[in-house]
């Protein structure tokens, strides 16, 4: 029986605008005062008029189109219903029908060459680059959507020196009416590996974008992966299934293509197949998949990966167990307890959400023109794989490298900086790369110029010391004519007399091997 | 005639959280009823309105938006935003446990 997790991905992104989605209050809410900012708009109180955030609106259509993504040029908002006490209108303003920005694309485990977007000149140099190499995986992007994020829940247990009734939960509206993006995968993901470097690449747009500092600790970036397990097992046919199927054993028009359907429910016909053997009788395969189980409440990347694997493990051996299938209704919500290393069940839904999703009333309808969409299109910066692409087609640095000075976007503009220097002065940028890469120097407190002043100083002296150790070996050549003559004539052992010598001479500063190769070209 | 079963006014009733008797129910599955058979006079008439697209918006308006400007004006006061909870503590609304 093989099992194979299936894996889509929700992840959440607050804005770092100045004000809140809806209304004027600031979207800073880390460490303030509970209840400290709120209006009417963002406590749900009755009359209040949400107005929308251009800028929100405009961020979240940047990030759709750095991820590949198509603009709806018509879009609303609607209203989702449920109840909540996190939640204080009864419904959260968000995008069903009608996101901002759908059927995108993201890479991962690699760099892809079609998607750059220059890529027409960069082709033929990373070409060259990755030839024979398998480049990455696709992974879809649903949607891009726009919403407003919820109060914040805390626990009695949760408070120091909490005092008052047991049993209840405290609620924080600073958070409330927050800017928040729903970035929606497709349900592509076959590894935890996948997961993790795929929440890397996104977490990174994100910054590059400037939109959000994407920071798991403080809930500006939060993820819920949905996963499920496709089972796959060999069936032996039974012998009315195969007349049944109009062939016999050992018949020679043996359909060997036939084709299978997929359609995610329950079971699955499939093909039939001689066994290696080759005796005479058949085999079908059977394809089933577990129910679906959405984790909550991850707030980093190693949990996301560790809660997966659980939820891999466990899906199997319950699978094993109660061969239980997924079907309508019996998707379940669980939550990762970092402590104890395991996911718990915090819901199982007996019947799919109902939350009656309607155009909000409140907000207009929104119309995005071609050339706005291709205005916020021109403000997305350089991402991260574009310029992957770009160091090593114009400097030929190291992929690995490049890979790791992107992945701080301040590291890479001080590469970049660093880099114009160098090559202002000669000095090779692939070294560069390699000093930043490796911490060699301490180039935190030294500004790009002085960095490569100090790099260049460096290999100025390198090349004295060689010169300086040339000079020795013509010393010793010149003190030693037996041992050269005797060299000359074959016996090679002389040679490691004369860079003793060298040894001698220097007092041990110079290198033996180094020695040596520059020996080998006087006596040539 | 619409009918709208008990069953569905129940589900209503759940997430709409209202308590309702059986005897309301039943009188609500047939006021829900009578409500949408109402509507659905419309489907009926024979007029242009089967070229209209449905619309949730007569106002005529689009695109408004507001600048990324905070309006420290309209922000309550901890106390205010408060002051109609009937239980607080230290600054937070509270509410019944939820989860655990």
């Amino acid at each position: 029986m093989q099992f194979e997790p299936i894996i889509g991905l929700e992840v959440h992104v607050e804005l770092k605008t100045k004000s809140k989605m809806f209304c004027g209050c600031p979207a800073d809410h880390f460490g303030r005062e509970p209840n400290s900012n709120t209006c009417p708009v963002c406590l749900g109180l009755p009359g209040a008029l949400p107005v929308p955030n251009k800028k929100a609106v405009e961020w979240c259509i940047m990030l759709g189109l750095a991820l590949n993504c198509r603009v709806n040029e018509d879009s609303y908002f609607e209203r989702k219903n449920y109840f909540y006490p996190d939640l204080p209108k009864g419904y959260q303003i968000s995008q069903y029908a009608k996101p901002f920005c759908v059927n995108g694309s993201i890479v991962i485990l690699g760099t892809s060459r079609a998607r750059t977007p220059e890529s027409k000149g960069a082709d033929a140099g990373v070409a060259q680059h990755d030839e024979g190499q398998g480049r990455g995986k696709t992974i879809r992007i649903n949607r891009v959507h726009m919403e407003e994020d919820t109060g914040k829940l805390l626990h009695s247990d949760q408070i120091p020196n909490y005092q008052g009734p047991k049993d209840v939960s405290l609620v924080d509206f600073n958070r409330s009416g927050v800017p928040l993006v729903e970035i929606v995968t497709e349900p592509d993901f076959k590894s935890t590996e996948e997961v993790v470097d795929y929440l890397k690449k996104l977490q990174l747009i994100v910054r590059y974008l400037g939109i959000s500092d994407a920071d798991m600790e403080k809930g500006s970036m939060r993820l819920e992966p949905t996963i499920n397990l496709k089972v796959t097992e060999s069936v032996s046919l039974s012998r009315s299934e195969i007349t049944s199927e109009g062939v016999m054993p050992g018949d020679p028009a043996l359909p060997a293509g036939r084709s299978s359907i997929d359609s995610g429910q329950g079971v699955l016909s499939a093909q039939a197949r001689m066994t290696d053997e080759g005796q005479n009788y058949w085999k079908r395969k059977e394809v089933s998949y577990t129910p679906l189980v959405e984790i909550k409440n991850i707030n980093s990347f190693k949990f996301v990966k560790q809660a997966l694997e659980y939820e891999i493990k466990r899906q199997s051996e319950e699978f094993l167990k109660t061969r239980e299938q997924k079907k309508a209704g019996n998707k379940a919500t669980m939550g990762y307890n970092e402590a104890k290393k395991m996911t718990v069940l915090q819901r199982s839904k007996e019947e799919a959400h109902d939350y009656r999703y309607f155009p909000e009333p409140d907000v207009p309808p929104m119309h995005f023109t071609k050339s706005q969409i291709s205005n916020l299109k021109s403000q997305i910066p350089e991402l991260p794989e574009a310029k992957v692409v770009r160091y090593i087609r114009d400097w030929s640095i190291k992929e690995t490298e490049a890979v790791i000075i992107v992945e701080n976007k301040n590291l890479a503009a001080y590469f970049e900086t660093a880099a114009a220097e160098a090559l202002q002065k000669d000095y090779p940028v692939s070294k560069l790369s390699g000093v930043l890469v490796n911490k060699r120097l301490d180039f935190a407190n030294l500004n790009p110029k002085d960095l490569v002043q100090k790099l260049v100083q460096e290999k100025e002296q390198e090349t004295l010391k060689h010169e300086e150790l040339a000079e020795v070996c013509r010393e010793a050549v010149e003190q030693n004519e037996r041992a050269v003559s005797e060299y000359q004539n074959g016996k090679k052992e002389s040679l490691q007399f004369l860079v003793g010598q060298v040894m001698k001479i220097s007092r041990g500063r110079a290198e033996p091997q180094l020695a040596a190769s520059v020996l080998k070209d006087l006596l040539k | 005639m619409t009918e709208i079963s008990k069953e569905e006014v129940k589900h209503i009733a759940d997430l709409a959280k209202l308590p309702l008797s059986d005897e309301e129910t039943g009188k609500l599955a047939v006021e829900l009823s009578d409500t949408i058979s109402h509507i659905n006079i419309l489907s009926k008439l024979n007029l242009k309105i089967k070229n209209l697209s449905e619309t949730s918006q007569i106002s005529g308006l689009r695109d408004i938006f507001r600048e990324d400007v905070i309006d420290s004006k309209r922000i309550l006061p901890q106390k205010e935003a408060l002051s109609n909870c009937k239980n607080t503590h230290g600054g937070y609304f509270v509410v019944k446990r939820i989860l655990g």
